[in-house]
């Protein structure tokens, strides 16, 4: 899940938004991964995330292969968890996305209670994760830094743009599609969650951040960066 | 992956969902059109785009009494209203796109969706980087630019010639031909994929040296180079090595991926790997 460590932002712009992943090595084997993986999720469940996922078959917003034409004007624009959780059927990485702390660090704590046996990751500022670790009396294994983006940085949009788009980290959600949204906002057409939800809809793993998202158009609303 | 022009209403919205900006509407057929050459087959258009099944000749219709009158026809942005998008059926080396740029597919050489790669995600489980070591991951093409093999396999050349050796359990590395010079298959360096990660793992003194050699290489690729930098952490989880190193070469860092150390190693196989991981 490199995928969740090139967010781009400063380290304020992450005090909502902590993922906590749990990732079965395929050299280990276990032949309880997947038991141990629907447990972490309906843990998870209980810390209200504004997001949960796996590596296969995404998050808790997906688009449909099936709209009728209604769609346009009524909409389920509401996460379903529980369909996350049904529809984990082969063992892989899954993730549960918090926007506050304290829920982050009772998430964590409890599931170094259930000892799953599982490794687990916490991803956001440094000093996000560490506050999870000592509030869980955890000490951290291994760290991996993100040191942003290099070479060719005029390739890449501004930073309301690349801030929503590399939530994303398997650069599903397309810069154009992250300025259409910040537009659709600007314009009024769309409200700030509607289309976070829209972008929710195309991160294949469930690690989008919809509140962060929606603070992030809300904010780009009024201001440009 | 194709789009059917039969179904196509040219309605845009597809245009605005590829990562690459790939699709466009080609004036002539009055069509959404994929470039080929830029697309990577990441299927962001059809694993994204919600799809109704409408009468197509139905929506150009309405289409067109709208945009005769100047009326804005304001669809859902998500949304393919014909269903269009077809995959296609990919042949090498035309498939290695697919692999490094649709997230939902494993990697055969590693089985790990994503980029592939595990890292320090297990390495509670796997023991991959040790005490004393620094494991990198060298990415590119991301966010949203996309890389072509051969500007990676001049990383991978560069980082051969200062000896550092490369993770076996990474798909570039199941794509070179020679492990030792860092030279990448002949037939796919011209192929372009959202992203792809190259791992090696050195001692922590070769730290700077190895982003340097980074430094160096990245100026004269055409993408954007994302590095991260990962150590195992003290008996106290702290870590007092490697941070101070990345801000005395003026990274300010502020975002990393913590393993906390959960996991167990639950069988024989895995305790024989991780006794000779990457020995």
């Amino acid at each position: 899940m490199t995928n969740t460590l090139h967010r781009f932002g400063d380290a304020e712009s992450f005090h909502d938004d902590y993922i906590v992943f749990a990732i079965p090595s395929k050299s280990n084997k276990d032949p309880n991964a997947l038991p141990k993986l629907h447990r972490f999720l309906e843990i998870a469940l209980e810390f209200k995330p504004v997001n949960l996922g796996d590596a296969r078959h995404g998050g808790a917003l997906r688009s449909s292969k099936n709209l009728g034409p209604l769609a346009h004007w009524k909409r389920d624009m509401k996460p379903d968890f529980e369909a996350v959780i049904k529809g984990l059927t082969v063992p892989t990485t899954c993730a549960a996305v918090f926007d506050n702390l304290p829920a982050a660090q009772q998430f964590v704590k409890r599931i170094k209670e259930e000892n799953l046996g599982m490794s687990v990751n916490v991803s956001t500022s440094i000093e996000g994760a560490e506050r999870c670790c000592q509030y869980a009396c955890i000490d951290r294994h291994s760290v991996g830094y993100s040191l942003g983006f290099e070479g060719k940085t005029e390739k890449i949009p501004n930073s309301q743009v690349t801030t929503l788009s590399t939530m994303c980290g398997h650069g599903m959600i397309a810069h154009s599609l992250a300025k259409k949204m910040i537009d659709f906002v600007k314009e009024n057409r769309r409200t700030p969650e509607e289309a976070a939800t829209y972008l929710s809809r195309f991160c294949s793993c469930g690690i989008f951040n919809p509140a962060r998202a929606k603070r992030i158009l809300e904010d780009a609303r009024t201001n440009t960066k | 992956m194709k789009i059917n022009p039969d179904k196509c209403v040219a309605c845009g919205n597809c245009t605005y969902v590829c990562p690459m900006g790939a699709i466009y509407i080609d004036p002539a057929l009055k069509r959404a059109t994929i470039n080929r050459d830029e697309c990577v087959e990441c299927y962001a258009c059809f694993n994204g785009l919600s799809q109704e099944h409408l009468n197509p000749t139905l929506v150009r219709t309405i289409r067109r009494v709208f945009a005769a009158l100047r009326i804005r026809f304001e669809p859902e942005p998500d949304v393919c209203p014909t269903a269009a998008f077809e995959p296609d059926q990919l042949v090498w080396p035309r498939v290695v796109r697919r692999a490094f740029s649709d997230p939902s597919v494993p990697h055969e050489s590693t089985g790990v969706e994503g980029r592939g790669t595990e890292e320090v995600k297990t390495n509670d489980v796997t023991g991959r980087v040790k005490v004393g070591d620094v494991g990198f991951t060298i990415e590119f093409g991301r966010p949203g630019v996309g890389v072509r093999f051969r500007e990676i396999q001049e990383m991978c050349w560069a980082l051969a010639q200062v000896n550092v050796s490369f993770e076996k359990k990474n798909p570039i590395t199941s794509l070179m031909t020679d492990v030792s010079s860092g030279t990448l298959r002949d037939d796919i360096l011209n192929e372009k994929v959202m992203s792809a990660i190259v791992e090696i793992k050195v001692p922590v003194a070769r730290t700077e040296e190895i982003i340097r050699v980074v430094w160096d290489v990245e100026k004269r690729l055409d993408t954007v180079v994302a590095i991260g930098v990962a150590t195992r952490c003290g008996e106290h989880g702290e870590e007092v090595i490697v941070a101070p190193i990345l801000e005395r070469m003026g990274y300010k860092v502020q975002r990393a991926k913590t393993n906390i150390g959960l996991g167990q190693i639950v069988s024989p196989s895995a305790e024989a790997a991780r006794e000779t991981a990457n020995v």
